[in-house]
């Protein structure tokens, strides 16, 4: 049986360049999945196709039982999208915002009155709710613009990028709302640029980048796919890059990489902590002062530099749904001359 | 915080038709709220018009020929008909702006996602537009009565003419929020609606009997003239008001002007609705 948010094959052309390139998705109810990807790799347009706000040219779709090609409005009725940018009305006061979007989820205004009171409480805006939207902070708005989302306790989300431009401390606040959201049985959808995000909140991730899913999995899984654990070490003096390499290549089960520049120094390991220990001894044995040293597990920033060969927080250009064939040359070649740096 | 409380209940609707007006008031209330909020540009809006009135009575007023009669004051009579006219249609680049910016914003893709009547964002804008026409066209008329516009200046008129008058006025201006509409849809910014909205209105504005009397143009510039969907209206109302200068043209809409200019803004109404919420339902800011 088909999760609360199915997708086959999914394909959107912008003229020329295949924003979505058939992707598939199967996000069982209750769960979180994290679409994770750069700039451009087709994560707004898919968001953008499976909540009906796009036709996509071929593929097919079903979010929370309904066919999202033939029954459009009803998956209206049972989804709840909050966007990129936050989109509420800023000359509308908080209140009236919710209640408009009540009304034109065919709430009687009485019901959407009492709805939009609820939700400014349990979004802690209750002391704002009768100030224009545009004297509220980035993270307030928000907040407003997720209220505005669950106006009907949907049980379907989709958010995409929930915190971009978000500050740390706001940050956090909206995970937390998130979690509780999901704690109630919601499904949710996710698309992100931040992998600590994705981590933080997603039960399952689709790594995307250039309108397919090139990688899916928990988060450990990924990153077990990316390889185990590595010992870094900082050297002190550049002269000791040398023979610090040496004494790491009798303890590595690969190749050791090294940065010049940051003296740093970077092997994959087996054995944790004991063997740790035991590299230090042996570089203390060997006369070699060292300013840090530790045991690395994989980030999702490492399985996305070794999926795609590029950064998840890279910029390009034309901030679109789409990439077009230049930037994604360039980014290939910038790719490549990481991977030539990093094995030095 | 407390929790999440139970589902809503979300019936589909049973009556399209409600539906459609019932969401078409809440989005016209909602862009009422916006325009009291923003005075401004009520304000911007009505400045205009009233420096065209002083501005053409005062600057052209002596010099122009209507119907014969050199008088300034048969010309500011023969003119508001046109600047009335001419006020309402400049409502469409107010329109236009206001949807790029919901575009924008990303306002029109939170309503898109929405179980919503599709025409309704549109419909509800152009409703708020025209209250604000009205008015516009208030202010406007009791400015025209200060420098001596009068109607039944120069034939006979009663009250239901004269709101007859003002009803073609507003009819047409409603018609032309429409082709905002779809400008405001198909441009990428606010102040591209702005301009795109207003550019080719000086042309539809003035190849007309809004300002001169048309009669005086070079045949083919009268042609146009006398057809101009726009001249129908303005034709119509100076009938109405009982005001000089009408048009003595054989052509069909100057001699059925009342008549041309309802056919006209209802072609106008069927017409653009019909693109721009097409437009609409595949919109994408």
């Amino acid at each position: 049986m088909p999760g609360a948010i199915y997708a086959e094959g999914l394909v959107k052309t912008f003229g020329d360049v295949r924003a979505l390139d058939g992707v598939d998705l199967d996000v069982p109810e209750g769960t979180v999945l994290g679409l994770l990807g750069p700039n451009g790799a087709g994560k707004t347009t898919a968001v953008r196709c499976l909540t009906t706000l796009l036709r996509p040219d071929s593929g097919k779709a079903i979010v929370a039982g309904v066919d999202v090609l033939k029954h459009p409005d009803a998956v209206r009725r049972r989804v709840g999208l909050s966007g990129q940018f936050a989109a509420v009305d800023e000359y509308l006061t908080g209140r009236e915002n919710l209640q408009m979007v009540g009304q034109l989820y065919q709430m009687k205004s009485k019901a959407a009155k009492t709805r939009a009171d609820e939700l400014l409480e349990q979004f802690n805006l209750t002391d704002a709710a009768d100030r224009t939207a545009k004297t509220y902070s980035g993270g307030m708005r928000r907040r407003l613009d997720l209220a505005a989302a669950l106006v009907v306790s949907p049980p379907v989300m989709f958010m995409d990028e929930p915190t971009t431009g978000l500050d740390p401390r706001n940050r956090q606040q909206l995970w937390e709302v998130i979690k509780q959201l999901v704690s109630g049985g919601t499904t949710l959808l996710l698309t992100t640029q931040y992998l600590e995000e994705a981590d933080h909140l997603a039960h399952d991730i689709c790594v995307v980048d250039h309108g397919r899913v090139i990688a899916r999995g928990t988060a450990d899984q990924l990153k077990a796919q990316t390889g185990g654990e590595r010992v870094e070490v900082v050297v002190h003096e550049r002269e000791h890059i040398e023979t610090a390499s040496e004494v790491l290549r009798g303890f590595g089960k690969g190749e050791t990489t090294v940065e010049e520049h940051t003296r740093k120094l970077t092997v994959p390991v087996t054995g944790g902590a004991k063997l740790l220990a035991e590299v230090i001894r042996e570089l203390d044995a060997r006369g070699i002062e060292i300013d840090d040293i530790g045991l690395r597990r994989p980030t999702l920033d490492d399985v996305f530099i070794s999926l795609t060969g590029h950064a998840a927080e890279e910029k390009e250009e034309g901030n679109g749904a789409a990439d077009n064939k230049g930037s994604k040359a360039d980014k290939d070649s910038k790719g490549r001359k990481r991977k030539q740096e990093d094995t030095k | 915080m407390s929790a999440v409380t139970d589902a809503v209940q979300i019936a589909a609707p049973t009556n399209p038709v409600g539906q459609s007006i019932r969401d078409s008031l809440v989005v016209a209330k909602r862009n009422l709220i916006r325009m009291s909020r923003i005075p401004e540009m009520v304000i911007f809006g009505l400045i205009q018009p009233i420096m065209f009135v002083v501005l053409f009575s005062y600057v052209f007023g002596g010099s122009m020929q209507i119907g014969g009669s050199t008088s300034p004051t048969d010309y500011r009579n023969f003119l508001m008909a046109g600047i009335f006219a001419q006020t309402v249609t400049f409502a469409t680049a107010g329109a236009g702006a206001g949807i790029a910016d919901d575009m924008h914003k990303g306002l029109i893709d939170r309503f898109r996602s929405l179980p919503m009547a599709r025409g309704a964002v549109l419909t509800g804008r152009t409703l708020a537009d025209l209250v604000q026409t009205a008015l516009t066209l208030l202010v406007l008329a009791m400015v025209a009565l200060l420098v001596g516009w009068r109607v039944g200046s120069n034939g006979d008129t009663n009250a239901g003419k004269v709101l007859g008058a003002f009803g073609l006025l507003l009819l047409s201006g409603y018609a032309f929020t429409w082709i905002g509409a779809l400008i405001g849809l198909s441009v990428r910014t606010p102040e591209a609606a702005t301009s795109g909205g207003l550019i080719w209105l000086f042309p539809v504005t003035f190849i007309s009997n809004a300002f001169v009397d048309s009669s005086n143009m070079t045949p083919w510039l009268r042609h146009i003239a006398d057809w101009n969907p726009f001249s129908a209206t303005v034709q119509a109302s100076r009938e109405l008001f009982g005001n000089p200068g009408v048009s003595q043209s054989d052509a069909w809409p100057m001699q059925h002007s009342v008549l041309a200019s309802l056919i006209y803004s209802v072609l106008i109404i069927l017409l653009f609705r019909t693109l721009a919420v097409r437009k609409y339902r595949s919109a994408t800011a």
